[in-house]
């Protein structure tokens, strides 16, 4: 080739490189080709990406508590439970703070409830805390300042004070109190500088202050508050506390507020596997509490169950529809499809009508005295019942890929292994069966991902023994409004599909998947 | 560009015209008889009396703590008025997502005068609930299935000996572990502290063992009635409203049972965070939809007892039936003698450890 | 017929699909041993339905086959022993050639090695040692066919049958095949039922042929025979070019007729399939028999005029008017001496009374 010895870029007619005036040439194409996916695309992202991130973000997120009671976390770190037993009056002192703030934006619940899936209880503890927090005997600090200097009533007098850096740095725990309390008033419309200062604040003045080591640079204010607070009355925190509720002398509820400091926890997930993120790090549950390894066994196999059974069910309905004439087969098709346009709760009133004791199907068997009327059989409210109505339900997805698949097997095939020699099962068997399998494996994958995935037809014919894992999910979704266990458990779910998925490419190769 | 300001222009139009058609309130509620009682009795005269309102009708009860908390994250309430039992009133006043309310304040005195928060009592069990009505979880049994002597004891649902066949038990641990330490032996007052500690629980879940087998466990309120009608079970708790469907509305050989059955509420919040104009337009609506002779007109339509004692005297016939209500309210003395008080705040505490273990004993 | 060997014989056959008509009207056929016979005819004229009826996909409504003096209706097609050649080869696709090969020596419970033996003489048979581990998608049209024809020999059935095997080959490659196959054959000695509806593949391979049309066979002859004495119009237009001419039988004499065609010509024809004195009949004359302005007189000589004609290289294809037939084809041997055929010229153009056939009429 004479352009290969050409030295440098092969040049376009015009003298570019050609590469380039090729790239030109194709971007106009790449960018009308993104154009036209670009709305499904946005459609994906929003409604499937975004909601799959978040999902992942909320399974393992923990800032609540960070969030809630920051100052407490942050003393807290420092707290060694083998060496003291309860944190020490400053870690007291700043949960004071904290709580006193989380109970004017009412936050101080939704942390106790997500504490609470922790540790049992602690949900009323902070309730009853919010409560009484402001009603703590804290006031006598008030009343010393104001006495000491009538100035320190007047909020005018905080606002200038927290103003001057100086000021601030020498009283850091002070200064970041009044700032998250002035950011919350003024989040609810109102003025820093003109409302009472409250108890809490001029507790945090009263630690910072005693801890003061030099007033160089501090307002006259501090400096004379300082001299004074060696000799004020004080007020343990820490007894008010223990006064409202004797829990908050409990070892245990603290370590769990220690354990569960961080932004991000492994407690959901954890918890998705049946073990416990607790004061004494990672355990087993108690035997009374493990559910979700066998939720997840049970919805596995219940799934497997109901792939199989569409299978069995499912295959020759299509190996007769593929060999009808097609008005005959759409016709049959139609009474396949019908399933999918009952109502959900026709059918189950249909399910319970059948199937339960005293249902027609016991009836006729019992009739036919294939079964005894003391002995019904038992087939709704349990797993056959889950496996019963699921298969129903998804029969057409097993049927319509597996239909589309044996439509295009020429009838020449069977024809040539049995004039080769082959029985009708032989031919079946070693030439027929093995084409229909791309058909088996989208039906079968199909079939299986979303049964895994349902959760109403469980809830309404598995009584206690066919629920499935997502069961629990949507339990933990809309009724105890644990989502961030909600979240583990569904990324958990989404892993094992993906991984089950990953297998089935292994073994069958995802090629082999053939949908019509 | 064109294009781009033509899009706005109908966007700005279609704005326009829902803020000319902004009186639509939308109220979330249970469907069925429930929710065409409230219509019956609180929505179609407001909407009489101000016909600029609107009412929409969303049947999303029972998910509306989950619902309500996704538009909250989402900055975006659409709901203006949502009826919850007492336990989700607490928890979305706990989540900060019900707005708290001065019950003196905001609702209609009694007749006589009587301050709401007086007349309503201790059935405020929240500061951001407003009750309308008191039902009851109780059980209703098959006359035909359980020979002579009918079950006067709520302890029947264990006694298989007696009363042998399926029974229907709610699929959640509130409930039936207080019948299962009351019928174990418990004094009524005692049952939160012993069900508190690890063998109050594990004596609740053996005497439940005893009749496990036995059990359907139903999810969903229509489940029992369905399950007596057809006689499938024996006996099955449920609400007494829709047992009251069955005896009297279909005339099913099921009779009730009013024995340790377990008080319970339901009645408004109003989701935290509604613009002003909105606010305004629910506030008017809940005082008169709550108010003595609303509560008292509602229970025309439905077995449930209005949550003001002012209202029980003008409580008065069936809309369609003609029968006298009062001797089918769960507030009604006779059947009041012997009830059970659902401690909220315990089972907030509660609740998700013994669903778990719940939700365990019911795999095992 | 004088051969007593039959390897099959249909009796009284008929075959009806919906209950009201019927696709093949009593066939009656002797096929003997070794023979490659094919059955030829227009789409829809029942040939196919017999070879499946031979087969045993199909059974047949009413009448009887039999293999080797044995009556099959009753026996499942896997234990007729037959070997068959699908239109669009049938391999299958998810086994290799040589699995393919194997399959009906495994489905015999042939011991491996002997399988292998086996397979590996049909694949040379066919000319592709090399391919036993390729699957059927990876070979080429023709390729796919031989692996088809060795796959219907490799368990050495006494009977093959084809159903138009070339079917889907270019022209080139088809030709090629048929003599592959046709050797195959002589060199085997296995008989052949060949189903087609291309008339040179017929007459190129075949001991004899069926003419099927309209559920019935029409003639059944060697392929010169067919040829050169068609029994009927049918089979005249069917096989190779044909000249019609429509007319009446004026005189019968000594096996040869006199035909007043409808013009008032009268020619001289051999009495082929026609009535009688009176009737009408179809003259059939094949144009390589057409004299142009011959150099002596023959038995029919009509005067003609050019329409058209067209130089092919070893001949010229003229087309004229003749006795009012503007349809008229005479080949023309290309000899160095050949005067111009230009349209509009006159010529006089005759041929034998015995290369006319005169047969039933055409309407």
């Amino acid at each position: 080739m004479s352009d290969t010895i050409q030295s440098g870029p092969v040049l376009a007619a015009d003298g570019t490189p050609l590469k380039r005036s090729l790239q030109r040439a194709l971007r106009r194409q790449k960018m009308r080709a993104l154009l036209l996916i670009a709305p499904l695309l946005a459609f994906i992202l929003i409604t499937f990406i975004l909601p799959i991130g978040d999902m992942l973000f909320r399974s393992v997120e923990n800032e609540i508590v960070s969030e809630t009671i920051p100052e407490t976390v942050d003393r807290l770190a420092d707290w060694n439970p083998d060496v003291s037993a309860l944190p020490d009056e400053n870690v007291f002192n700043a949960f004071y703070v904290d709580m006193f703030l989380a109970q004017e934006k009412k936050e101080h619940t939704r942390l106790g409830t997500r504490l609470n899936y922790e540790l049992t209880g602690v949900s009323s503890l902070f309730r009853k805390t919010g409560r009484r927090v402001t009603r703590f005997d804290t006031d006598i600090y008030a009343k010393q300042f104001i006495a000491l200097d009538p100035a320190w009533k007047d909020p005018q007098t905080w606002s200038a004070l927290f103003d001057v850096s100086s000021n601030r740095r020498a009283l850091p725990f002070t200064t970041r109190s009044w700032d998250r309390w002035g950011n919350y008033l003024r989040g609810e419309g109102k003025n820093p500088g003109e409302e009472d200062i409250e108890d809490f604040l001029f507790s945090a003045l009263h630690e910072d202050l005693t801890r003061l080591e030099s007033t160089d640079g501090v307002d006259p204010l501090i400096a004379a508050a300082t001299q004074a607070v060696g000799g004020f009355e004080t007020v343990s925190v820490r007894d008010q506390f223990l006064d409202i509720d004797k829990d908050w002398g409990r070892q245990d509820v603290w370590r769990i507020i220690q354990v569960y400091s961080p932004p991000f926890t492994t407690g959901y997930f954890l918890n998705s596997v049946d073990l416990q993120l607790g004061v004494d790090g990672i355990k087993t549950r108690s035997e009374d509490q493990r559910i979700y390894i066998v939720l997840f066994g049970r919805t596995m196999f219940m799934s497997l169950m109901i792939t199989f059974s569409c299978l069995l069910l499912g295959y020759p309905v299509a190996f007769l529809l593929s060999n009808l004439p097609l008005r005959t087969s759409n016709m049959l098709m139609i009474l396949v499809l019908l399933p999918f346009w009952t109502s959900l709760l026709v059918r189950t009133s249909a399910w319970k009508v059948l199937l339960q004791q005293q249902g027609v199907i016991n009836d006729v068997l019992v009739w036919l005295r294939i079964v005894d009327d003391a002995n019904r059989l038992i087939l709704i409210n349990n797993q056959t019942g889950t496996i019963i109505a699921m298969t129903h339900i998804l029969l057409p997805f097993m049927i319509l890929p597996l239909y589309s698949v044996m439509k295009t097997i020429p009838p020449s095939y069977v024809r040539a292994a049995k004039s080769l020699g082959a029985t009708d099962w032989t031919a079946f068997w070693r030439v027929y069966f093995p084409q229909s399998v791309p058909g088996i494996g989208a039906g079968a994958i199909l079939v299986f991902i979303l049964s895994i995935g349902y959760y109403i037809t469980p809830e309404l014919v598995g009584g206690t023994t066919g629920v499935f894992i997502s069961n629990r999910i949507a339990y933990h979704i809309s009724s105890s409004l644990n989502w961030g266990l909600a979240a583990a458990l569904g990324s958990i779910l989404l892993i094992l599909v993906l991984a089950l998925y990953w297998v089935y490419d292994k073994i069958v190769g995802i090629d082999n998947v053939k949908l019509g | 560009m064109k294009t781009k300001s033509f899009v706005i222009a109908a966007l700005g139009a279609a704005l326009a015209s829902t803020s000319a058609l902004a009186a639509d309130m939308t109220l979330v509620s249970w469907g069925g008889a429930y929710q065409a009682s409230q219509h019956k009795a609180y929505a179609e005269p407001y909407m009489k009396n101000n016909p600029d309102v609107n009412i929409i009708w969303d049947e999303s009860s029972n998910e509306a703590v989950a619902k309500l908390r996704a538009m909250n994250e989402a900055g975006n309430i659409t709901w203006d008025l949502v009826d919850v039992v007492a336990s989700d009133a607490i928890r979305l006043c706990d989540e900060g997502l019900a707005m708290e309310v001065d019950h003196d304040k905001l609702l209609a005195p009694a007749p006589d005068g009587t301050p709401a928060s007086e007349d309503f009592g201790d059935l405020l069990v929240s500061g951001c609930y407003i009750p309308q009505i008191v039902y009851s979880t109780t059980f209703g049994y098959r006359t035909d299935m359980v020979g002579d002597t009918p079950p006067t004891d709520v302890c029947a649902i264990f006694d298989l000996d007696k009363y042998p066949g399926k029974r229907s038990l709610e699929k959640r641990p509130i409930n039936n572990m207080e019948w299962a330490l009351l019928c174990d032996g418990v004094a009524k007052e005692d049952i939160y502290d012993v069900l508190e500690t690890e063998a109050g629980q594990d004596r609740a879940f053996a005497k439940l063992d005893s009749i496990k087998d036995q059990v359907i466990w139903w999810s969903a309120g229509a489940d029992t009635p369905q399950l007596l009608a057809d006689g499938e079970v024996v006996m099955g708790s449920t609400y007494n409203g829709r047992l009251f469907s069955v005896i009297e509305e279909q005339n099913q050989p099921v009779a009730m049972l009013w024995d340790a059955q377990v008080f319970d509420l339901d009645g408004w919040i109003i989701p935290a965070g509604l613009p002003e104009e909105r606010l305004n337009r629910v506030l008017d609506f809940v005082k008169f939809a709550t108010d003595t002779q609303r509560l008292a007109d509602q229970a025309k339509y439905i077995s449930y007892g209005p949550a003001r004692k002012s209202s029980a005297p003008l409580v008065s016939k069936h809309a369609e039936l003609g029968i006298e209500m009062g001797p089918h309210m769960p507030t009604d003395p006779a059947n009041a003698k012997n009830t059970f008080l659902y401690n909220y705040e315990w089972w907030a505490d509660y609740r998700d450890d013994l669903d778990a273990k719940f939700q365990a004993w019911l795999a095992k | 017929m004088t051969d007593p060997k039959h390897m099959v014989r249909f009796e009284n056959v008929q075959k009806s699909y919906d209950g009201e008509t019927l696709v093949v009207k009593n066939l009656n056929l002797d096929i003997a041993q070794g023979e490659f016979l094919t059955m030829l005819g227009p789409s829809g004229s029942g040939k196919t339905t017999c070879l499946m009826m031979l087969a045993g996909f199909e059974p047949a409504t009413h009448g009887e086959i039999f293999l080797n003096d044995r009556p099959i209706n009753n026996v499942p097609p896997h234990k007729r022993g037959i070997g068959m050649v699908f239109q669009n080869y049938a391999l299958f696709p998810h086994m290799t050639v040589a699995e393919n090969l194997a399959f009906p020596l495994q489905v015999r419970g042939m011991d491996k090695d002997e399988q292998k033996k086996r397979v590996e003489r049909a694949l040379s048979m066919v000319e592709l040692p090399q391919f036993g581990n390729r699957r059927p998608a990876q070979l080429s049209g023709g390729q796919q066919q031989r692996v088809a024809v060795a796959r219907a020999l490799v368990f050495d059935p006494e009977l093959v049958l084809m159903d138009e095997p070339l079917g889907a080959l270019d022209k080139q490659l088809r030709e090629q095949m048929q003599y592959e196959i046709k050797h195959i054959h002589e060199n085997l000695g296995v008989t052949v039922v060949y189903v087609t509806h291309d008339q040179t593949e017929a007459l190129t391979m075949s001991d004899r042929v069926a003419v099927f049309n309209d559920g019935i066979i029409q003639q059944l002859s060697p392929p010169d025979v067919l040829y050169e004495t068609p029994q009927n119009s049918f089979v005249a237009q069917f096989i190779g070019e044909n000249n019609k001419l429509d007319g009446q039988v004026v005189e019968v004499t000594d096996g040869l007729c006199t035909v007043k065609l409808d013009d008032g010509t009268v020619l001289k024809a051999d009495m082929v399939n026609v009535g009688g004195v009176g009737e009408r009949t179809t003259i059939s004359l094949r144009p390589e028999r057409v004299e142009l302005d011959p150099a002596v007189d023959m038995e029919n000589m009509v005067d003609g005029t050019i329409e058209e004609s067209i130089y092919l290289g070893d001949h010229i294809r003229v087309r004229m008017n003749v006795a009012g037939n503007t349809g008229f084809i005479a080949k023309v041997r290309n000899r160095g001496d050949r005067r111009h055929l230009v349209p509009g010229d006159s010529a006089k153009v005759g041929w034998a009374a015995s290369d006319c056939k005169a047969l039933d009429p055409v309407t």
